[in-house]
């Protein structure tokens, strides 16, 4: 039987919810080891809301990168965004504007992953959804930062940022249907950061890998089916 | 536990760029269609942003860092869970001085 009240959205969430509590409480632990406060924690955690450009935040601001490299980089970084979107539009489609525009707001890859896999899709069971993995981001970012409080060595507890980075790299990986163009990416973008970072050390090295990588992928992907 | 007002201002920033491309195909519907190529190149972000910040804190992390995520990446080719991921490898990086 399908529920499409809010409270539906609710319980629907409940992966979702799982999840995040064990990555909420990873960000708040290297976010505080990064010497956010608990207020600054919640105001990230609730206002830009994204798993991924929180640790990139919280890498770039321990590596002393100025602000505007910082937000250059979460941008492209949450570009993909509009492929989420988009995908999710039609299913939306006759839901008035300033709705759309909210939920439009909390969407992660989460919840698109479990928003997707249901036709017809209402706004409330959407919303219901959405505010459920929200709430859960938030209190688990700050559980992370009480815990790490208590916790002793920062800098092991640091370690946690590259292994989430590790974590999503494979899971990213996943999801491209070309083995050869991930390959591609994930080389020139190692390669080009590297180079960078040593010759030119500064955050442009991650900008200029991502544009490089990703365009490269495109040109080996093209190629490829090209010659078929 | 104050908000600096430099981190307020940071956290906008992000959260507006952030905002912009998560609302706007939404909004806009089947009136925004994006070219292939450029749908195609989106697709590669996220795994292009990730090997570089990677590569970037392990060169930071060192030998020791290297080797500690080989455990993370294996568990999370596995099993797909970050939390298994992130719990293996700082338990790696964690006991690597006591092992070499």
């Amino acid at each position: 039987m399908s529920d499409d009240s809010f409270a539906g959205g609710v319980r629907a969430a409940l992966p979702v919810v799982l999840g995040y509590l064990g990555i909420g409480i990873a960000a708040g632990v290297v976010e505080r080891a990064a010497g956010l406060s608990n207020a600054e924690i919640l105001l990230l955690s609730m206002v830009l809301y994204a798993g991924s450009a929180q640790f990139v935040v919280t890498s770039m601001l321990s590596l002393a990168s100025p602000a505007p490299a910082i937000v250059f980089t979460v941008f492209l970084l949450n570009l993909r965004h509009l492929l989420l979107s988009a995908a999710l539009a039609p299913a939306l489609r006759g839901v008035a504007a300033w709705k759309n525009a909210l939920l439009g707001l909390q969407l992660t890859d989460e919840t698109f992953v479990v928003a997707s896999a249901r036709r017809p899709l209402s706004p409330a069971w959407m919303a219901g959804l959405n505010l459920a993995a929200w709430a859960t981001w938030a209190a688990a970012n700050l559980l992370g930062a009480a815990f790490s409080g208590a916790a002793g060595d920062s800098r092991v507890l640091a370690f946690a940022l590259p292994c989430m980075f590790a974590g999503l790299l494979v899971l990213q990986m996943k999801g491209i249907a070309s083995g050869a163009a991930a390959a591609v990416a994930v080389a020139v973008a190692a390669g080009v950061a590297l180079a960078t970072q040593v010759l030119w050390p500064g955050p442009q090295a991650i900008v200029l890998a991502t544009v490089l990588a990703a365009s490269a992928a495109l040109l080996a992907a093209r190629w490829k089916s090209g010659r078929k | 536990m104050e908000i600096r007002p430099e981190i307020a201002l940071l956290v906008l920033g992000c959260a507006l760029v952030t905002a912009l491309p998560r609302v706007l195909p939404l909004v806009l519907l089947a009136r925004l269609e994006l070219a292939a190529p450029l749908r195609q190149w989106l697709g590669y972000v996220p795994v292009a942003v990730l090997t570089a910040l990677l590569s970037l804190e392990l060169l930071g992390a060192g030998a020791g860092g290297v080797l500690a995520i080989i455990p993370a990446l294996m568990i999370a080719a596995l099993t797909e869970s970050l939390l298994a991921t992130v719990v293996i490898g700082v338990m790696a990086y964690a006991m690597l001085p006591f092992l070499i």
